[in-house]
């Protein structure tokens, strides 16, 4: 049970360091001021709640373990994020696209954590369903002002949202771990989050003139520790510091 | 002896590094003194987790009871109940809007968030309702920018958590 729990707060928090250290990468080369800064908002908030996660895995593990051990000084088969967040941003309709089914995932995924059994992992709930339902309602309005824009962006749109549908089912299916998770009362229901998720996105899609795409194969592994050769490249840059200067301090 | 009064005051002469005419009183983010223990604890919590203020308001606490002569302050992070601009004092508000920045209106209870429509804002310099969102995320996490029609002038605006 301890095992799961580690393994399930580190898929949280993953998903959150991951995708933040993504988002950051736009910083600076956002199409518009507002945009960039909002993306960088965004990975910050994700940031925030990969610190509060980190933290909580580092005392799961043991007392020689710190958030910044948890960040730094695993590798790719350690790491548990899905593998839609480590993909490249690509361009900038691309990066709106995972974010807008990151956000909407993530928004029904947390709002049942509220209820979660463990004290911890629903105070981060409480505190990160506050920021996320900001994130959520930013992608969206993105996906609908890009997919009903110019035919350049609708079909810039269509494009990505087809590249990234095949990514999507990792997040939404659970595997033995997610069961354990559900069944002791801390972890989501991942098929009612599917439910609630294929809702919204279809409304949303909908609203921005884009063809869902049909349900196919799905990629997996992410969860488990199996990652595309993006996430070394990611732990490359993030890792890099921390482990040529092991004491290194601000 | 120091009574948790007497440490509530001198709280409120520590500011937010980000906005400084608010201290972290007004903000809310002090959420208990304790005097129990052999030394004064201070609970304070974070507006938004990424917010990187939150390690220099934990400095400039300390930093500030050491000046007041309380040498073993440990300042300490809460997550539960999070922070709410419900928190946020009256006087808290006010401050903010002389200084320029709409205070937060309404409740943060506001579920119109999700998928729907930008809130109505009073502007803080003219005091116009007709103001447009240009983006919901502003020069911090805290914060989402606005322009008013009338005055033309561009605003921050606290959002509502």
């Amino acid at each position: 049970m301890q095992k799961e729990l580690l393994e399930y707060t580190l898929r949280l928090g993953d998903n959150a360091l991951i995708l933040g250290q993504r988002l950051g990468e736009w910083c600076g080369y956002g199409p518009v001021l507002e945009q960039d800064i909002a993306l960088s908002n965004i990975a910050l908030d994700q940031l925030g709640q990969a610190r509060m996660l980190m933290q909580y895995a580092a005392r799961l593990k043991g007392e020689e373990y710190t958030e910044d051990k948890m960040a730094f000084f695993r590798d790719v088969t350690e790491y548990h994020n899905v593998l839609m967040l480590e993909l490249p941003n690509d361009h900038w309709g691309f990066t709106i696209m995972r974010q807008f089914l990151f956000d909407t995932f993530n928004y029904y995924q947390y709002t049942q954590l509220l209820q979660s059994q463990d004290d911890h992992i629903k105070s981060v709930a409480q505190k990160a369903i506050k920021e996320i339902t900001y994130h959520a309602q930013w992608s969206a309005e993105w996906v609908i002002r890009l997919g009903d824009g110019t035919e350049e962006s609708h079909q810039k749109m269509q494009t990505a949202l087809d590249e990234l549908w095949q990514w999507t089912g990792e997040m939404l299916t659970p595997d033995a771990v997610d069961e354990k998770m559900r069944e002791a009362g801390i972890g989501a229901d991942l098929n009612k989050v599917k439910e609630e998720w294929q809702q919204k996105v279809a409304e949303i899609l909908e609203i921005a003139t884009l063809k869902k795409p049909e349900d196919d194969w799905m990629q997996e592994g992410g969860k488990q520790g199996e990652h595309s050769e993006h996430l070394g490249y990611i732990l490359a840059e993030m890792q890099h510091l921390p482990r040529m200067y092991p004491e290194a301090e601000w | 002896m120091v009574t948790e009064n007497q440490i509530w005051q001198w709280l409120e002469e520590v500011t937010d590094p980000e906005i400084p005419v608010l201290t972290v009183v007004d903000l809310g983010v002090v959420r208990h003194v304790d005097l129990e223990h052999d030394h004064p604890i201070v609970k304070i919590t974070p507006t938004y987790s990424g917010c990187p203020a939150m390690n220099e308001i934990e400095q400039n606490i300390k930093a500030k009871l050491k000046d007041e002569g309380l040498d073993n302050v440990e300042v300490q992070t809460v997550l539960s109940p999070p922070w709410t601009t419900d928190w946020m004092t009256e006087k808290g508000k006010q401050k903010l809007k002389e200084y320029g920045i709409a205070p937060p209106e309404g409740s943060s209870a506001d579920k119109s968030v999700l998928f729907g429509k930008a809130k109505e804002v009073q502007c803080p310099n003219c005091g116009s309702r007709k103001t447009q969102m240009v983006s919901q995320f502003g020069s911090t996490a805290c914060k989402a920018l606005y322009k008013c029609e009338d005055c033309l002038e561009p605003f921050d605006y606290f959002k509502c958590i």
